[in-house]
């Protein structure tokens, strides 16, 4: 294990941070912290660096107990949200100071920092910016710059605050894949904390969702998303409709519309019923076993129609998605009728929900 | 040649010589000295024990509180009665240092303070010691930030000096009196003397563009994130 979490807490006054949380961390693996703001996702990112202080727990790093080690000795890497480039020293300084500084025992020579640091920007693609200044770059350049410096000391974990979170949704879209696939290159135990749900899905091994200081989820992207473990998970992983429904025996009862169960458990007498935009089959035309609803609002966004319905004497938007084609294919008309049936939901008893 | 421009051309050697041996010198020892003070009265307040917080809150208070001129004359007409006596150059640099370590002092907290938290974190995770980010991250990027204040204590301070000539050090603004009383032209001399005061601060406000530019090289724009 690389990173042991063992029964962390953090309190700021009367707000708790981070509650009891207990995690491993493989060797090699990318992680996410997934949660809202306020969640405890950076506090506990920062417990693991050091730059804060837990309240109680301990922090293990390669089986070593780092808890009461100060940051400059945990040999962890940080990328911080907003860069903290060295603003008075060029790029290729900042990266190389790290090695610089080190004790004259371990400090490699000039000739070897250079190579490194310049291995380094080569690494992030970003050589040609050696000798100038922070403030010279662009955002994502700069946050580049940033996970240089902090793999130049070698570190044993690298941890990554919201590393994309002040840039643009394109360079974001492009540092998430091209972090990607430096991890799979340098294979260095990493932790990341995002507030964004298709990051983590698209970057991370595995995802850790949290929410008001607890882990609610732990697990591959495709287990967190396809099985969120309870309704909090659901709805924070992508849009989601909710029906009240009635369960009994094996199948859920939606006003009239019953629906087979997969899942075992939950047996209690009402439910809500969890369904995914793309998971609702729709119909032009009177289908048995379904539910009536007005088309109210078809926006075309690229190669997929979002759909708003509403079902009669009902206040709650239904949202429902589909490829363009299909939507074509279907002959549906905003202001008419349409029918709808969920290929896919969840139950959760109503004392979760 | 008009009389008035023969007597500032006479006595312009003495009075660049009282500048040069005495105001130069002391307006450099006591910054240098000051600034020290308060680099280290900063750094109290802002990592000391308590005790020791009080202490330089109270030296700062003291001195910034009190004229200049009234501690001049304490340390050199005052201490004597209790057996501490300073030739009139120590006195005056004493005055000065203790002065300029009081208003420098705040000056140093706030650049210190202004560098974001960020930086120092920064350095910490890629195993930097508090001394060495202090040093290497934290001092630099402050430095640019305190030197438009700093020069300003730096030119209050070559004009300030001029009170030295009331404890008898015999700088260019006593050399200006000492002339002025004899040839009877306070007109001409207390002209000639603000005329070189004048320039001794533009020669100095010089040096601070140039040290500006020096440690703001790095920065194409003020502010933002890094």
């Amino acid at each position: 294990m690389s990173i042991e979490i063992q029964q962390i807490n953090k309190r700021f006054g009367d707000f708790v941070a981070v509650d009891n949380v207990s995690l491993s961390i493989e060797d090699g693996q990318l992680t996410a912290l997934l949660g809202p703001s306020g969640s405890g996702k950076t506090s506990l990112l920062r417990i693991i660096a050091g730059l804060e202080a837990a309240d109680s727990g301990r922090i293990l790093l390669h089986g070593e107990d780092s808890t009461d080690r100060h940051v400059s000795e945990r040999g962890v890497g940080f990328v911080f949200q907003h860069y903290a480039l060295f603003r008075h020293m060029t790029v290729f300084d900042n990266v190389a100071y790290g090695l610089t500084v080190k004790p004259r025992a371990v400090r490699p020579d000039k000739a070897t920092i250079r190579k490194k640091v310049m291995s380094l920007l080569e690494l992030v693609q970003l050589d040609w910016t050696a000798a100038r200044y922070p403030s010279q770059l662009s955002g994502g350049q700069r946050q580049r710059i940033a996970l240089a410096r902090a793999l130049a000391v070698e570190p044993k974990v690298l941890l990554l605050d919201e590393p994309f979170g002040a840039l643009d949704a394109k360079v974001r879209a492009e540092l998430r894949r091209w972090l990607r696939r430096l991890h799979d290159e340098i294979y260095v135990t990493s932790v990341f904390v995002t507030h964004d749900q298709e990051e983590a899905m698209e970057v991370s091994d595995r995802v850790v969702v949290m929410n008001r200081g607890r882990v609610e989820q732990d697990g591959s992207p495709e287990q967190v998303y396809d099985h969120p473990a309870n309704p909090f998970v659901y709805q924070f992983l992508g849009s989601v409709n909710r029906f009240p429904a009635r369960i009994h025996q094996g199948v859920a009862e939606v006003a009239g519309m019953v629906l087979p169960l997969a899942q075992p458990g939950d047996h209690s007498e009402q439910g809500q019923l969890y369904v995914r935009p793309h998971e609702l089959d729709l119909f032009a035309e009177a289908t048995p076993n379904s539910l009536r609803a007005q088309l109210e609002l078809v926006t075309v966004v690229g190669p997929t129609v979002r759909l708003e319905l509403r079902q009669q004497g009902s206040d709650e938007v239904i949202h429902a998605e589909l490829p363009k084609y299909r939507f074509r294919e279907l002959g549906l008309v905003q202001g008419e009728q349409a029918w709808l049936r969920p290929h896919g939901a969840r139950v959760f008893s109503e004392q979760l929900g | 040649m008009p009389d008035w421009l023969q007597l500032m051309i006479d006595s312009f050697p003495s009075l660049l010589y009282a500048g040069l041996v005495f105001t130069i010198p002391l307006t450099l020892l006591s910054f240098v000295l000051g600034l020290s003070l308060g680099f280290v009265t900063a750094l109290t307040r802002l990592y000391a024990p308590l005790p020791l917080v009080a202490l330089a809150r109270f030296y700062v208070w003291l001195f910034r509180g009190t004229p200049l001129l009234v501690q001049l004359f304490l340390i050199f007409y005052g201490l004597p009665k209790v057996g501490i006596v300073f030739d009139p150059f120590p006195a005056a640099l004493i005055g000065f240092t203790l002065n300029v370590g009081a208003y420098s002092s705040e000056i140093v907290r706030a650049v210190i303070e202004s560098v974001s938290r960020g930086q120092w974190e920064a350095a910490y995770s890629i195993g930097m010691s508090w001394s060495q980010a202090m040093r290497r991250i934290i001092l630099p990027q402050a430095t640019r930030i305190a030197v438009p204040p700093l020069s300003n204590t730096f030119i209050a301070l070559v004009k300030d000096t001029s009170l030295a000539a009331v404890l008898t050090v015999p700088e260019l603004f006593q050399a200006a009196q000492r002339i002025a009383s004899t040839t009877y032209e306070p007109l001409v001399m207390y002209t000639e003397a603000a005329l070189l005061y004048l320039l001794f601060s533009t020669v100095l406000s010089w040096g601070q563009t140039r040290l500006e530019q020096h440690y703001g090289r790095h920065a194409t724009h003020l502010g933002g994130q890094s």
